[in-house]
């Protein structure tokens, strides 16, 4: 059996493969769900209306969906540049983390003032978790898959300390949280009475601003050069290094405003529940998007509608929630090897 | 020496191949090929690259399945797809790239693959007998204990044809073999090769260097398109003639330029640098490359050439001496540094280091220059003019190409050096660096490449030549030094030497006596 690159991608494979690809992960979770007693096409037609089917379960899976743009777009733009960012998941907690410091009360400034404040510091400090991995890797070629992975586990005990320590809320009946943003630093919700809320909007802003750098400017250019090919790149003239630490930076802004926009928009102050892996699962929404930041939107509003789906349609039909995360891992395997299929083709001799 | 022996005509067939057909989607790599090789005959099967031949030679071994056609050895058809029917058959082949395992001793890599794979006992000594007699009666010396990691090339070779002779092939296939050899390692394998003759073997040679094949072959199979154009007996046959079958039409030489020589536009001084991976060091290398001449290097590969262009390229910077361009040390060495410098770059290696094969034509032709207007402003990059300038490239440059939009990796090697050439010249440069500018193309393209380096340097650049076909630098250069164990040859001009005394450099002798001559 040989592997071998297609001349032309052609745009039936294009479609047809991711298709096909979501055809199979349907296929798979309606034999688990038969397993689990159930009938699939009436648990599917749940799920669907669990995410889609009314105006409440739609906002839910918006918000859902809204943190998830955020770490695919994270996760899309360094995996462009080969630069494995497995960190997400830390970074959107220091994003939470620089939110409450600045976002209850330290900065007494008005909100139009202290919003844009808190996300350039958001931004920085997130950029700061992923730099160090990064110039680990370009200085010594240390692995950052390994760095990046690990050092969510080192962020999350950090957050535990400071929850139990300098940033615990004093009132919060010894629950390891910390205070409330301020009225000024928080985002309002879109809609009177609703979670939906302006993160969203914030997270489709930076999807298009992502795009505009990837597609259009010379940055952009540079890291996907870098992605290609860093030998070539090099030659060319390219400053591989500067570029890795630029997209580190951008990877790493992108994922610290995912814990902003939960902080600051939805639940107000910062836990230890605060993700439930949306770092993680911001690689499964690159990928599924094949790293493209428009489809990261898609991608994102995709998963959160199964996440949300399953959760509702688990209350009606007795089948276990966690089918949605096989889903979404069936479909990210699915994915892989149908983006695979659109460019290799395989020879049986 | 070189009468090459006239027992091919009118002696029994041992191969046949009989209307051999290959199509890969629209292309027809080989259509209806039919020829047959005699007891103890050397055919050179001559083309262009992309004309067929490795097509053929891969249905022939069996790597391929022909969509129509026979092959026949000894009389029997051959079962298509079935590399070990061919090798039982007594057919060997000496690849281009070798196929050895570095590893291992030369015994073991010879004796590999004829072993039965879980068999407890392997007879050693009379293995080593065996190879033993075989390099007396060949004259393929080499030592059987030795790590084929540490052979010369040509030692190398010599193994890959001991291992066909091993399996007791009595057809031999060489697949461009002087491509890596020095001059007199070229007349120890010819000379082989006749004892191989005489021995009643007989051998199919593939080459695209005429005068090889006039020297070696009894006839000459000429390939062009996938389709067999002309046969003719070597004796009778002339070098014009060959090379007009070949291309299908005349071709006129590179005309040589006179120009007067300007100032040294980069001043190279008692430079060293340390071996890095597959790149030998340079030890204490002249050179005082002048504006309007073509500066030809010569040498084996990997005697530091590779060291040299990556210096100048600014992929690397010297561990010693000095590096001056236009009468000044650049400071900070980097590719980006050597492009402000106005260095144009050909790289060796078109797919590593010279395009992005993912990207597009039109992102590819920008790569050194996204940063300048018209190509972007305040970083935002206007595709517009990216793909007018790719546009510009494969009018001026005549490159067959899709699109600007096409992925450069679809492009033919000889299409893809014509845009890195457009991508150098169009800017101008100084000086140029053209690292085998023509290996791995068909012979159109090699003339192109040539005129346009020649008008390059009548421009007034400074080119360095960096090729290990020395015919291209003989034919183009105007002061020539070969490198030999990382350390550059006193320059001297075209027609100073003969190609006898050229060869004894290129073999490492004749270097003054330097803190270089105790390489190994």
């Amino acid at each position: 059996m040989r592997i071998e690159p297609v001349d032309a991608v052609s745009w039936r494979a294009t479609l047809g493969y991711p298709a096909l690809a979501i055809l199979a992960t349907l296929a798979f979770a309606g034999v688990l769900v038969m397993l689990a007693g159930a009938n699939p096409f009436a648990v599917f037609g749940l799920v669907l209306k669990g995410a889609f089917g009314s105006q409440f379960a739609f906002l839910e899976t918006l918000t859902r969906a809204t943190p998830l743009i955020f770490t695919g777009l994270a996760v899309a733009v360094a995996f462009r540049a080969k630069l494995w960012n497995i960190g997400a998941e830390a970074q959107l907690y220091i994003g939470g983390v620089v939110t409450v410091v600045l976002g209850t009360g330290a900065l007494p400034w008005a909100g139009f003032a202290l919003k844009p404040a808190i996300i350039v510091a958001v931004m920085m400090a997130g950029a700061l978790v992923l730099l160090v991995p990064t110039l680990l890797k370009s200085r010594f070629g240390v692995d950052e898959v390994v760095t990046t992975l690990l050092l969510n586990f080192i962020v999350l005990l950090f957050v535990s300390m400071l929850l139990e320590g300098v940033l615990k809320n004093p009132m919060g009946m010894g629950w390891p949280q910390s205070r409330r943003v301020i009225e000024a630093a928080s985002l309002p919700k879109i809609l009177q009475g609703k979670r939906l809320h302006y993160g969203f909007v914030l997270a489709l802003v930076a999807a298009i601003s992502v795009w505009f750098v990837m597609a259009r400017t010379t940055l952009g250019y540079e890291m996907r050069a870098v992605g290609h090919n860093p030998q070539a790149a090099r030659f060319a003239g390219i400053r591989v290094n500067l570029v890795l630490v630029k997209t580190a930076l951008l990877s790493g802004g992108l994922a610290a405003l995912a814990g902003f926009s939960e902080v600051a928009g939805l639940k107000g102050n910062l836990s230890l529940d605060l993700s439930p892996g949306y770092g993680y699962t911001g690689i499964v929404v690159a990928m599924l998007a094949m790293l493209h930041p428009l489809g990261v939107i898609a991608a994102a509003i995709f998963v959160a509608g199964i996440f949300v789906g399953a959760d509702s349609m688990s209350r009606a039909a007795r089948v276990p929630s966690y089918i949605a995360d096989v889903t979404v891992a069936t479909a990210l395997l699915t994915m892989v090897a149908a983006i695979l299929l659109t460019r290799y083709r395989i020879r049986w001799r | 020496m070189a009468t090459a022996p006239q027992i091919g005509a009118g002696a029994t067939t041992v191969l046949r191949l009989d209307k051999i057909t290959k199509r890969f989607g629209p292309l027809l790599a080989n259509d209806a090929i039919s020829f047959a090789l005699g007891a103890g005959e050397v055919v050179a099967l001559l083309g262009e690259n992309g004309a067929g031949k490795t097509t053929l030679m891969n249905i022939l071994f069996g790597h391929y399945l022909a969509d129509d056609g026979v092959v026949e050895a000894f009389g029997r058809a051959l079962p298509p797809g079935d590399p070990r029917a061919t090798l039982a058959a007594g057919i060997g082949m000496v690849h281009q790239h070798f196929t050895l395992a570095d590893n291992l001793s030369v015994l073991d890599n010879i004796a590999l693959g004829t072993q039965p794979l879980f068999s407890a006992r392997f007879d050693a000594a009379k293995a080593r007998t065996r190879i033993a007699e075989l390099s007396r009666s060949f004259g393929l010396e080499v030592d059987p204990q030795a790590r084929v990691a540490d052979l010369t090339v040509g030692e190398k070779q010599r193994v890959e044809i001991l291992k066909a002779l091993y399996r007791d092939a009595r057809i031999l296939i060489l697949d461009e073999p002087t491509a890596v050899l020095s001059p007199l390692e070229t007349d120890s394998l010819f000379q082989t090769l006749e004892k191989l003759v005489e021995q009643g073997l007989s051998i199919i040679f593939i080459s695209h260097k005429l005068g090889e094949v006039m020297r070696i072959s009894n006839r000459v199979l000429v390939l062009r398109g996938g389709r067999l154009v002309g046969e003719r007996q070597t004796a009778s046959a002339t070098r014009e003639e060959l090379a007009e079958l070949m291309i299908g039409g005349t071709l006129t030489g590179p005309g040589k330029h006179s120009v007067q020589q300007g100032a040294v536009a980069l001043d190279l001084r008692a430079i060293h640098t340390r071996a890095s991976g597959d790149k030998r060091a340079l030890e204490g290398v002249d050179l005082q490359l002048r504006a309007g001449e073509i500066f030809g290097i010569a040498g084996v590969s990997g005697n530091g050439q590779a060291s040299l262009a990556a210096l100048i390229s600014g992929m690397i910077a010297q561990d010693g001496g000095d590096l001056i361009i236009a009468g000044e040390s650049p400071r900070g060495w980097s590719p980006r540094e050597a492009l402000r410098q106005g260095i144009g770059r050909i790289p060796e290696d078109r797919h590593h280091e010279g395009t992005l094969g993912d990207m597009s034509v039109a992102e590819n032709v920008i790569s050194e220059r996204y940063g300048e207007q018209p190509y972007s402003r305040w970083g935002v990059i206007d595709w517009r003019a990216a793909v007018n300038f790719a546009k510009k490239l494969i009018g001026e440059y005549d490159v067959k190409c899709p699109s600007p939009a096409a992925r450069i990796r679809l492009l033919s090697g000889g299409n893809m050096q014509k845009l890195i050439l457009g991508r150098v010249l169009d800017g101008r440069p100084r000086i140029v660096l053209a690292n085998q500018p023509t290996r791995g193309l068909d012979v159109g393209a090699v003339a192109y490449v040539h005129s346009r380096l020649l008008k390059a340097c009548e421009e007034g650049a400074a080119i360095l030549l960096i090729s290990e076909d020395l015919d291209e630098v003989l034919a183009l250069a105007d002061r020539i030094g070969v490198m030999s164990k990382g350390r550059l040859s006193e320059p001297f001009r075209r027609g100073e030497k003969s190609l006898a005394e050229i060869g004894a450099l290129m073999a490492g002798h004749g270097f003054a006596e330097g803190e270089g001559a105790h390489a190994h």
